[in-house]
């Protein structure tokens, strides 16, 4: 498969998104708005439940299943108070010692006029430094669009697993080719160019692994993620080994 | 090729007058020279304009400075020693066209890649020091980029060392692809660990610090101050204005507009930095280990 068909799966209209893997994977989850500081990013869901016999904490980005949740919803881009509500729950997390799982699926932080004047950037800052340190289990999955830092400030986890059909990448296809030959038409060029697939960052050490998509998908992952946290709670030096995770990535001898 | 303009691939340059440098780049003033200022366009001198390390005396205009020429205002007289200067990028994801943007940028910049790391002492106060490089493909951050300053951070945290950062970028290295992003979560990882050991991250933001750099080390500092009339933010104006179909207000993304949100503690005139760090150094002043 080209990588711009797995590009156009990933944004594929009737794509499971956040709240279909927490409804078929957590139970009783309760969800918690809120960022405490401004207001309640729709673009994000967060909030705590159970996995299996696990109290855990699970926070997504949700783009919508329809038209109009979608508007309600931003497509999945999130605003700072997005990413500060993310972090509040985390921290909740550590302090009750809850793992958590965040799902991915986004085109991107959003880029606005009150993105920018509450601080982007800042957020997202914030998100990698505390993530990179909390000290409770985190496994991140990019279900479908794993759009740069929007995406990131997610996904500084444990392990990180990417669905086959979803991609995440450093800058959209449209915005490469856009930069690269001043011609947004050429994204199909841009997608092989960027190296966005599943496989591709298997092989660069990115990921950890590829989720199949077939029928049994909501279970895979469910015991996927039960054996990972049963493993990852005995681990002392969790967040040394984060640290070494990422530590490696693009490391020069 | 040497006097070429350095591409900038941020957007938005040229539409507001403030941020826009045309062919103007003082790096190359080897002899005197005659310059108009790109805000109020009075007449400058090359003499003037290096003994105020590149700010326009009139109306305070700040010019990109190279990254020499800001480690020599910055650094006491032969203190500075670089690290990982060998440290080269090479096409890890074999993306059309970066060899060559590689080979240009070197030759454009003198430089071998996008930031310079060392050690140094600043009115006499020892610290880890970084400064990104804005004519070396704009200041983006590949994987070079990200270890050295990742290694920066490592050695100050062993010395226990203040770092001191200057930021100028357009964001994450597109070229990279993926391991680019990736390095926004190493070099957090590395100021956090810093950070949890009780020494201080001093960053200067300068014109432009945007995308990446601005989601991650540019915005982790303990003490953030801005050059006058610099562009900062997450996002390129050319995007919000697509994205939201308005045009945005003037001073959109300013250093003034970032310390009226509450975002950098002080905008802070370039020729005042190495008193203005120093003195915070000194308030910060900690045991070095040996």
């Amino acid at each position: 498969m080209t990588a711009y068909k797995r590009v156009s799966q990933a944004r594929a209209k009737g794509r499971a998104t956040t709240a279909c893997y927490i409804e078929n994977i957590i139970s009783g989850f309760a969800e918690m708005h809120g960022d405490r500081r401004f207001a309640d990013d729709a673009s994000i869901i967060a909030g705590i439940g159970r996995l299996g016999d696990i109290p855990v904490t699970v926070i997504g980005v949700e783009k919508g299943k329809n038209v109009k949740e979608r508007g309600l919803r931003n497509s999945g881009s999130a605003h700072p108070e997005g990413y500060r509500k993310a972090l509040r729950q985390m921290k909740l997390a550590e302090k009750f010692r809850r793992p958590v799982i965040c799902f991915v699926d986004t085109p991107g932080a959003f880029c606005g006029v009150g993105a920018e004047e509450r601080g982007q950037g800042q957020a997202i800052a914030e998100n990698l430094m505390e993530m990179m340190t909390l000290k409770t289990p985190i496994i991140s999955i990019i279900i479908g669009e794993g759009g740069s830092g929007g995406a990131l400030a997610l996904a500084v986890a444990d392990e990180v697993w990417m669905l086959e059909n979803s991609v995440y990448s450093v800058i959209s296809p449209e915005g490469c080719a856009a930069i690269l030959w001043k011609d947004g038409g050429k994204a199909k060029e841009a997608a092989e160019c960027l190296k966005l697939t599943a496989e591709d960052l298997l092989q660069f050490g990115v990921i950890e692994q590829i989720i199949a998509e077939d029928e049994k998908i909501y279970e895979t992952i469910k015991q996927k993620l039960i054996h990972t946290f049963e493993k990852n709670s005995a681990e002392e030096n969790l967040t040394e080994k984060r640290y070494m995770r990422y530590r490696k990535l693009g490391e020069i001898q | 090729m040497i006097f070429k303009k350095p591409k900038n691939t941020l957007e938005g340059h040229g539409k507001f007058s403030v941020f826009s440098r045309k062919n103007f780049d003082p790096k190359n003033f080897d002899e005197e020279l005659s310059v108009e200022c790109l805000k109020c366009k009075k007449s400058l001198s090359s003499s003037e304009l290096a003994d105020t390390v590149y700010v326009c005396p009139y109306c305070r205009y700040h010019f990109l400075l190279s990254v020499r020429r800001r480690l020599d205002f910055i650094c006491d007289k032969g203190s500075f020693t670089e690290f990982d200067s060998d440290l080269t990028s090479s096409n890890i994801i074999g993306f059309p066209n970066y060899e060559k943007k590689l080979r240009n940028a070197k030759m454009e910049s003198s430089e071998q890649e996008a930031v310079v790391c060392g050690k140094c002492t600043i009115n006499g106060l020892a610290a880890a020091v970084f400064v990104m490089n804005p004519y070396f493909m704009m200041g983006s951050m590949g994987t070079v980029v990200g270890e050295k300053i990742t290694r920066l951070f490592e050695y100050a945290t062993e010395k226990n060392l203040p770092v001191v950062g200057f930021t100028v970028s357009g964001g994450a290295r597109m070229q990279e692809g993926i391991l680019s992003l990736m390095q926004m979560a190493k070099i957090s990882g590395a100021v956090k660990l810093h950070s949890d050991a009780g020494n201080l991250y001093f960053c200067v933001l300068t014109d432009p610090t945007m995308g990446g750099v601005t989601a991650s080390f540019a915005m982790q500092a303990d003490i953030i101050i801005a050059e006058p009339f610099a562009r900062i933010g997450f996002a390129g104006p050319r995007v919000i204005e697509q994205t939201t179909g308005k045009k945005l207000p003037d001073g959109f993304q300013s250093s003034a507009f970032l310390l009226q949100k509450g975002f950098v503690d002080d905008v802070i005139d370039r020729r005042r930095h190495k008193r203005y760090i120093s003195r915070i150094l000194k308030l910060h002043a900690r045991e070095v280990a040996q």
